[in-house]
């Protein structure tokens, strides 16, 4: 570890939210259904952990579990200036649900040492939202979730989070885990020179062997989809060009409904 | 019959709708049973609205710790409540409100308690098996815990409450708070909730997007929805240009609503504003732009400006109610 703050950074790879996602008859995602790219808000997580790098010195790491082309994910965030990468990849890993994710995450991260772990609040496939706190667990750190605003003074943490109708004010002792809420910073674009120096930088994949982990992969999970069904599309109803009498309209539409 | 337990969500010495929905639930399945965590008195505030809702027993972990720290002492405290009930043989699950704390208890409790977690549960049957609301309604998923003790966050609004009075029966239970996990609360800051309907639950919203073009003239979406005793939304680009404030969005990484009636003014339609809106009963948009996406799952669409549509229907409303 170099001196000052190293941080490792939590990136997922989804599907675009901007095309349609499919889940697969058994429940799991259909991970060929769209283009994958970093979820957008692991990218606010790095562009966070670039910040206080910037701020106290020290290395970023990015960190993923995904198939193999999660790589494109890693090097997406290596070349926004992330200093190295750890992907975890293996075929037995297909299929875990969060409770998994969060033991073979954890484990990846012990392997890589660290002052502060940060990652998304929700991913935005998944959406369970629960990994942070499970890793918090299982790593016997503090979190601090949804965090709007972070910084750090010597080995204390101090954030916004993100609560029901509002916010809180919270401090927590490093090591600590964050993860970051949509609004807490715009990621950066990387340039040409970034995109190039990634493409020399470290990336060191591992594999469920490598990190001891047994009962993984979907047979195993601790929660597990029963049945899954898509939904028929909503259809569109009438469609009117304002005349100057259209409020007037939604109003005889709403009458009619019995919505007013 | 096995006991269900039950996380009270509870501000300033008042329940939260949610618990009783939560209650509802789990009756469902087995015996309700709240835990009440809070400082020392909090429980005797809140014993008789409780045991009311459905509560047959009531586990009082009251400290000064709890209100002074973040999400663990909650946890430790639903640890203790498991034991307390007899342990995985006599408990059948552990249901939390879907909120970010409610998450991140339940994402801690899973780890101690070696279970599975399922997130964001609409309902759930008499054997536990959950329903999921996938990709914006997109698809109907159902997911049953298959390691340990069930671990369940609900969302708010989805389940109807339906109260049988329970005994209310209080026994209270110790636990301790490790400070070297501990996440300190210094302040907290909350909105008072003013006299507008509550957005996740709300029968009516009308939101507001980027085509409403200022936070001033957001007043013809809020004059709106106060004509139709409705909560006010808003999508990302109008939040992002300061239009209105966060806790407001609607959509993927804003909240989820499905009213009876939702009024989208000057919103496009991105597949992430629908995520959040698209299982609504009836749907009205009012877009200049007659190819806007949202067109697509509107029941009622106008093509036109905002600034004429809205104001001339905020005044028929208002005549109409007479
Ligand atoms: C529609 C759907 C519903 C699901 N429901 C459940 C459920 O109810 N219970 C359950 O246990 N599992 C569920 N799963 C499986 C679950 O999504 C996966 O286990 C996933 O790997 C972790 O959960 P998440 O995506 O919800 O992460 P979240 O907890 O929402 O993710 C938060 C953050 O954790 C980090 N993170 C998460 N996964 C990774 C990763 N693979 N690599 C790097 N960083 C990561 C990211 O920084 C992310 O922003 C569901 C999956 C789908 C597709
Ligand atoms: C990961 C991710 C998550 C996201 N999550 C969300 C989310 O939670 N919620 C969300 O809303 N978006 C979300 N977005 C953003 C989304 O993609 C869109 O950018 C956003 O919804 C656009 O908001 P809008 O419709 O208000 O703005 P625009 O797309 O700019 O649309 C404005 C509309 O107003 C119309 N208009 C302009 N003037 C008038 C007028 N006078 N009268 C009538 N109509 C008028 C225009 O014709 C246009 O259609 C997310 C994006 C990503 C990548």
């Amino acid at each position: 570890m170099k001196p000052g703050m190293n941080i490792a950074v939590l990136v997922k790879q989804v599907p675009d939210t901007y095309a349609e996602r499919r889940l697969k008859d058994d429940g799991t995602l259909d991970r060929d259904a769209g283009e994958a790219v970093i979820d957008e808000i692991d990218s606010r997580g790095v562009e966070v952990a670039l910040q206080l790098a910037e701020q106290h010195g020290g290395e970023v790491t990015v960190v993923t579990m995904g198939p193999q082309r999660a790589t494109e994910a890693l090097r997406k965030a290596l070349a926004m200036g992330a200093d190295k990468a750890v992907h975890l990849v293996d075929d037995a890993l297909a299929g875990s649900d969060a409770w998994q994710t969060s033991a073979a995450l954890a484990a990846a991260l012990r392997t890589v040492g660290f002052d502060l772990v940060i990652t998304g609040n929700e991913a935005s496939d998944g959406m369970t939202g629960t990994v942070p706190a499970m890793l918090a667990e299982r790593l016997g750190l503090p979190q601090v979730t949804s965090a709007r605003k972070v910084t750090v003074d010597g080995t204390t943490l101090s954030a916004e989070k993100l609560i029901d109708g509002g916010y809180a004010e919270v401090t927590a002792p490093l090591p600590a885990l964050v993860s970051v809420s949509e609004k807490i910073a715009d990621p950066r674009y990387p340039n040409f020179k970034g995109i190039m120096a990634a493409k020399k930088k470290p990336v060191q994949t591992l594999s469920a062997a490598d990190l001891g982990l047994s009962n993984t992969g979907g047979a195993n999970a601790a929660s597990r989809v029963v049945s899954s069904a898509p939904k028929p599309p909503r259809e569109a109803g009438q469609k009117i060009t304002d005349d100057g009498t259209a409020g007037a309209k939604v109003a005889e539409f709403l009458a009619t409904e019995r919505l007013i | 019959m096995p006991t269900v337990l039950v996380l009270a969500e509870h501000a300033d010495g008042a329940l939260r709708p949610v618990t009783g929905e939560l209650l509802t639930a789990a009756r469902r399945v087995g015996t309700p049973a709240a835990v009440v965590v809070g400082a020392p008195g909090a429980a005797a505030a809140l014993a008789g609205e409780l045991a009311a809702a459905g509560a047959e027993k009531i586990f009082v972990a009251e400290s000064p710790d709890a209100d002074s720290y973040a999400v663990t002492p909650q946890v430790a405290a639903l640890q203790a409540a498991v034991e307390a009930a007899g342990g995985a043989g006599e408990v059948a699950a552990v249901l939390l409100p879907n909120t970010v704390d409610g998450r991140d208890i339940a994402g801690r409790l899973a780890i101690r308690l070696d279970s599975g977690v399922i997130a964001d549960a609409v309902d759930l049957d008499e054997s536990v098996v959950a329903t999921l609301s996938v990709f914006g309604g997109s698809y109907v998923v159902t997911s049953q815990v298959t390691q340990g003790i069930p671990v369940i966050t609900v969302r708010a609004g989805a389940v109807t409450a339906e109260p049988v009075a329970g005994a209310g029966e209080q026994v209270p239970v110790q636990f301790t708070v490790d400070p070297a996990t501990a996440t300190t609360v210094t302040a907290v800051h909350t909105e008072p909730a003013g006299d507008r309907p509550d957005l996740a639950a709300a029968q009516t919203v009308v939101s507001g997007g980027r085509g409403v073009g200022s936070a001033d003239k957001f007043s013809v979406v809020e004059q709106l929805a106060d004509a139709l005793g409705a909560a006010v939304g808003a999508s990302r680009a109008a939040v992002d240009s300061g239009y209105y404030p966060h806790q407001f969005q609607v959509g993927q990484t804003g909240t989820t609503v499905s009213p009876q009636l939702y009024i989208a003014l000057g919103i496009s339609g991105a597949i992430q504003h629908r995520a959040g809106m698209q299982t609504s009963k009836s749907i009205v948009a009012v877009n200049k732009d007659p190819d806007a996406p949202i067109f697509e799952i509107a029941d009622f669409g106008v093509v036109g400006d905002l600034f004429d549509v809205a104001p001339q229907l905020t005044q028929e409303v208002s005549s109409r109610k007479g």
